[in-house]
């Protein structure tokens, strides 16, 4: 059935209230089943052998003697992958990640594997394995990477966006190209030009559990996977076509999980997994260590970038431009585009144009992390946007606000945006309590503005109700952020039923068709939609069950309340029934009652948001202090406001341990120095400030409600918030990433000696 | 492996010393199960010590304070009597790792996991602590700052180990300090350390003064010129340029992924400055 999916306007009743989550009490009591949490009978432990070179060629690998060791049952390499891919070099890449493929690509790139009785006996066996390395010139740094000389990391890889197609190899996977206008034009209009160049360092999304999972394969070829995952149907996918396996033969299960941010969007070990189990026979689980987590899955790009804007005096853009290089590990990805297409998101540009380069280098593959690449392109542009306000003579906040993107204007990366929340945010902030705070000695503010695509995608939802009126709603979306209260409350909305009659269970892939990975904020979204079409079906089902019992047309009966009612004087000594009754006569008037929905979300409407942010720097340590944050944001509509807050104080959270102390530490040798929290610093509890946040409601038009996703856009402003509060205080611009106190105290040091000198 | 609990110092003592493989102390075992966790030991044979009764006080008698081996660091910061005499030192253990860690780690074993960059260290040397050895041919007392002999090597002998570490009772007009900077606010290591001790005069003259860096070289430093440059003054703006001139000169950093060497020397400084105010305070000086 088609429903209409156009915003109504609708008034709510428990829309926008705050009950506490269904997976609350389990997570607080460890109850929770996350990945490594669940057994089967007769599991081995799986273990992978991984490279301590950035670059080698594997000439040999010897695992004849972790074969012999007692206890081993499996001993694996690329030569039990079998490339199955028939010429898709993107799955082939997938499938080189997992597993090394002649050619170690990176500092922990898997090559071998194996499946013992206990840990112990594994780790045996992983010191038995020789493997023959011939090391070869390695490029970690992304500007290293695309000078002509260097190492090449992916031979087949050619430039694409490039005319003619280059028939040499090259590093940088894809050059892409937005904008529109005339930049030179602009430009010579300019009264003012602000040109600089900026670094930000790799950082991982950095989610506390570690990638686990439980896979079993018989002889039979079916085969099932429970892991931690913000995809499962994907995960089957992805492993059913790597490994050969029927599609509906693979049952994949989601457990609970310890966060992903973007990182658990695509398998990683799990193909290693499945293959250990089929060749071992019996169920294996693999838990990756930290040190796995760090070297081997989920970082995001370092990237390189330069930033020309011109403005008029009277404080308007007359031209903007960007050269983004993007690392993306070693395979290609997209991660330089993406930089390239949100660099300018949040202005209205006559004249704009931003460059986009994907490049590899002997890092482990990127993936996306949190809004992908538009943190650093927004530190670029946000810190330019500052640089260029004050020699216009233009409060930060003011300059921005002359120059936001509103309804009509073409963005910078094609489309004409419908009503958007960047000019909102911006006056909210401008208004905010925080912009007149006073600021002491040592202390600086910054602000800066953010954007995110945000994603729908397909989707499909199931709603029984049981014979007591109670209601499972089973969706195919993991919940990485609350969205079960969220489709619960949705569900009680459309049925007009206590929330608590609600229980939204995520289903395994068997139960319920094709749903997208929950990635671009799409899942309260695209999820609530199918929500709300699946009530509405059940409820056309209540309304012939109603119309059935009373023998009048089903025309004749409307859904109120949680309950039938019978509409006109015509039919008043009727009454009404009840949801729990019509369950517990639905055995008698035609069985089990249910609603169901499949879409395509379409319409993910665009998400802004404006922060604010005061730092304290000690001068003689360049030590931070964040002393207050304030996230102004806006949702479309907050379904349950606790968890978009939630959303709006996480993404500041990761945005401010990026801005300050988090960073991928390479050695000249090209391994990784840091796999670890101790010397990976995310920040902890007492580094951060209450993290403030007002949400703001504009309404996607696209959404029966509204919504829009608001998981990602709040990482976004943080580097630049930071950075420009950082630079106010410290008196010097910051221009790389992360600010640590080593790279603050050097800028403070140079600012003295050129004032001496100059 | 096989793990051991003994109730007295002399059988824990023979166990090290008759071990065929290798043998470790276990006190709190923070830097240990990490260590046997993540792989990097293969202990033969673990000795849990706090099952022996003088590893679990800390007492008070007219010569000071002794602290046993096995007394985890937030119980020295519940001990009033011993934050008094010497605060620098409590507020040095009351930084390692986070509040979980404390309730189990000791000071002994943050001397004993021999990083330069522990942080009870550089506080210790700075009081003139000493460490109560216990070994297969007795007991010996040595000075903490002798313990050490480069990252991960102690002076420590075969079956030796430390029962307790021991504390003068501060003269009259003292006060101590430790400073340490690390990027976060907790759960972290010190890029650089700096401890501060020091008895006043009457006039308010710094009269004898201690001075140690930690994270800076290979092994604590006790930095004497520092100490030098305080005494005689009362920590004047020209006292204070001479102690982190004498700082930054003592420092023999190494570049890493915490800090570099630069950074480290300049820090050290700035720190020893900071906490030789703090002590002073504390010494009554003003």
């Amino acid at each position: 059935m088609a429903h209409d999916t156009s915003f109504t306007n609708q008034e709510f009743k428990v829309i926008g209230t705050r009950p506490p989550r269904p997976d609350g009490v389990d997570k607080v009591t460890g109850r929770a089943a996350y990945g490594a949490d669940t057994f089967a009978p007769g599991q081995l432990v799986g273990l992978i052998l991984r490279s301590p070179h950035a670059h080698a060629q594997i000439r040999k690998i010897d695992t004849s003697r972790a074969e012999k060791l007692k206890g081993v049952k499996a001993v694996i390499t690329s030569d039990d992958l079998p490339d199955l891919t028939n010429g898709d070099r993107a799955m082939l890449d997938i499938l080189e990640n997992c597993m090394a493929r002649g050619r170690a690509l990176y500092d922990g790139h898997a090559v071998a594997a194996v499946a013992a009785i206990d840990a112990e006996t594994a780790r045996k066996a992983l010191k038995l394995i020789k493997v023959d390395y011939k090391r070869l010139p390695h490029v970690t740094d992304v500007d290293e990477a695309v000078k002509p000389d260097a190492p090449i990391v992916q031979p087949y890889v050619r430039t694409a966006g490039v005319q003619p197609p280059p028939t040499k190899a090259s590093n940088i996977s894809q050059i892409s190209e937005f904008g529109h206008g005339d930049v030179e034009a602009g430009f010579a209009q300019a009264d003012f030009i602000v040109e600089e160049s900026y670094k930000t360092e790799q950082t991982h999304q950095g989610y506390i559990e570690p990638h686990a999972c439980l896979a079993s394969v018989g002889p039979d070829g079916q085969g099932e996977l429970w892991v931690t995952t913000q995809g499962h149907f994907t995960f089957r996918n992805q492993c059913a076509a790597l490994l050969g396996m029927d599609v509906a033969k693979l049952k994949v299960t989601a457990s609970e999980i310890g966060g992903g941010f973007g990182g658990k969007t695509h398998v990683w070990m799990e193909p290693v997994a499945l293959a250990l189990s089929r060749k071992a026979n019996r169920p294996v689980k693999v838990v990756m260590s930290r040190d796995e987590v760090f070297r081997a899955t989920g970082p995001t790009s370092s990237t390189s970038v330069d930033v020309k804007i011109g403005a008029k005096k009277n404080g308007r853009i007359t031209a903007a431009t960007a050269t983004l290089r993007y690392q993306t590990g070693a395979f290609p990805g997209i991660w330089g585009m993406l930089g390239a297409m949100t660099a300018y998101a949040c202005y209205d540009l006559k004249n704009v144009k931003t460059v986009g380069y994907n490049v590899l280098v002997n890092r482990p593959k990127v993936a996306a992390y949190r809004a992908p690449s538009a943190p650093m392109a927004a530190f670029a542009v946000e810190s330019t946007i500052d640089l260029l306000a004050a020699k216009v003579g233009m409060e930060p906040v003011d300059f921005r606000i002359k120059n936001a993107a509103k309804k009509g204007t073409k963005a910078s990366y094609g489309p004409t945006y419908g009503p958007i929340g960047i000019g909102p945010t911006l006056e909210a902030v401008k208004n905010h309590p925080h912009m007149r705070a006073r600021l002491g000695k040592n202390q600086g503010r910054g602000m800066a503005c953010g954007f995110w695509f945000n994603f729908g995608g397909q989707t499909c939802t199931d709603l029984n109700i049981g014979v007591d009126g109670t209601v499972n709603l089973t969706v195919g979306t993991v919940d990485v952020g609350g969205s079960r209260a969220s489709l619960s409350l949705i569900a009680a909305e459309e049925l007009g039923i206590p929330y608590e009659r609600i229980k939204c269970n995520v289903a395994d892939t068997s139960s319920l068709g094709h749903n997208d990975t929950t990635e671009g904020s799409r899942g309260t979204f695209s999820s609530g939609m199918a929500t709300i079409f699946a009530a509405r079906d059940a409820i056309e089902v209540l309304r012939e069950r109603a119309a059935q019992t009373w023998e009048i047309d089903v025309k004749d009966v409307k859904w109120e309340g949680g309950r039938a009612v019978p509409k006109g004087v015509r039919h008043s000594n009727l009454g009404t029934l009840t949801l729990e009754e019509l369950a517990a006569a639905s055995p008698n008037t035609g069985g089990p009652i249910a609603g169901h929905n499949e879409v395509v979300a379409d319409g993910a409407g665009v998400s802004f948001a404006s922060h604010i942010c005061d730092v304290e720097v000690d001068p003689e340590t360049g030590a931070t202090k964040v002393l207050r944050y304030t996230v102004v944001q806006d949702a479309g509509k907050a379904i349950h406001p606790d968890y978009v807050e939630g959303q709006l104080q996480g993404g500041a959270a990761q945005g401010i341990g990026w801005a300050l102390n988090e960073e991928y530490i390479y050695g000249k040798d090209g391994r990784l120095q840091n796999p670890g929290f101790l010397d990976y610093r995310i920040p902890v509890c007492s580094d951060l400030p209450f993290i403030d946040t007002e949400i703001l409601e504009i309404p996607n038009p696209n959404h029966p409600y509204g919504v829009r996703g608001v998981g990602e856009t709040s990482i976004v402003p943080p580097l630049a918030a930071v950075g420009n509060a950082v630079s106010n205080a410290a008196n010097v611009r910051l221009t790389h990433v992360p600010m640590s106190p080593p790279r603050i105290l050097k800028a403070i040091k140079n600012r003295r000696s050129n004032a001496t000198t100059g | 492996m096989r793990y051991a609990a003994p109730t007295t110092t002399r059988e824990a003592a023979a166990l090290i010393a008759k071990a065929k493989g290798r043998a470790f102390v276990l006190a709190g075992g923070t830097d240990l199960l990490v260590r046997m966790k993540i792989g990097t030991i293969e202990p033969e044979l673990v000795v849990d010590i706090k099952r022996i009764p003088a590893t679990q006080s800390i007492t008070k008698s007219a010569t000071g304070f002794r602290i046993g081996a096995g007394v985890p660091t937030a119980a020295m910061g519940e001990n009033n009597a011993l934050k008094k005499a010497w605060p620098g030192v409590v507020e040095a253990a009351n930084l390692i790792g986070s509040d979980q860690i404390q309730n189990r780690c000791t000071i002994v074993g943050n001397l004993c996991n021999a990083s330069p960059a522990a942080d009870s260290v550089p506080a210790l040397i700075a009081a003139g602590a000493k460490a109560a050895i216990v070994g297969p041919r007795g007991r010996r007392t040595v000075a903490v700052d002798k313990i050490v002999t480069g990252p991960g090597t102690t002076s420590l002998k075969k079956g030796e180990f430390i029962e307790a570490i021991t504390l003068p009772r501060p003269p009259p007009r003292s006060g101590d300090a430790y400073l340490r900077f690390i990027p976060r606010t907790e759960m972290d290591i010190a890029v650089v350390g700096a401890g501060v001790s020091l008895t006043l005069g009457p006039n308010g003259v710094v009269k004898k003064a201690r001075v140690t860096l930690g994270a800076v070289a290979p092994t604590v430093v006790l930095v004497p010129a520092a100490a030098r440059a305080i005494t005689g003054t009362r920590l004047e703006d020209v006292a204070l340029a001479k102690l982190a001139a004498a700082c930054e000169a003592a420092c023999n950093p190494i570049d890493d992924m915490r800090g570099t060497i630069e950074y480290r020397t300049e820090v050290a400084g700035v720190l020893a400055r900071r906490a030789a105010k703090i002590a002073y305070q504390r010494a009554g000086g003003n």
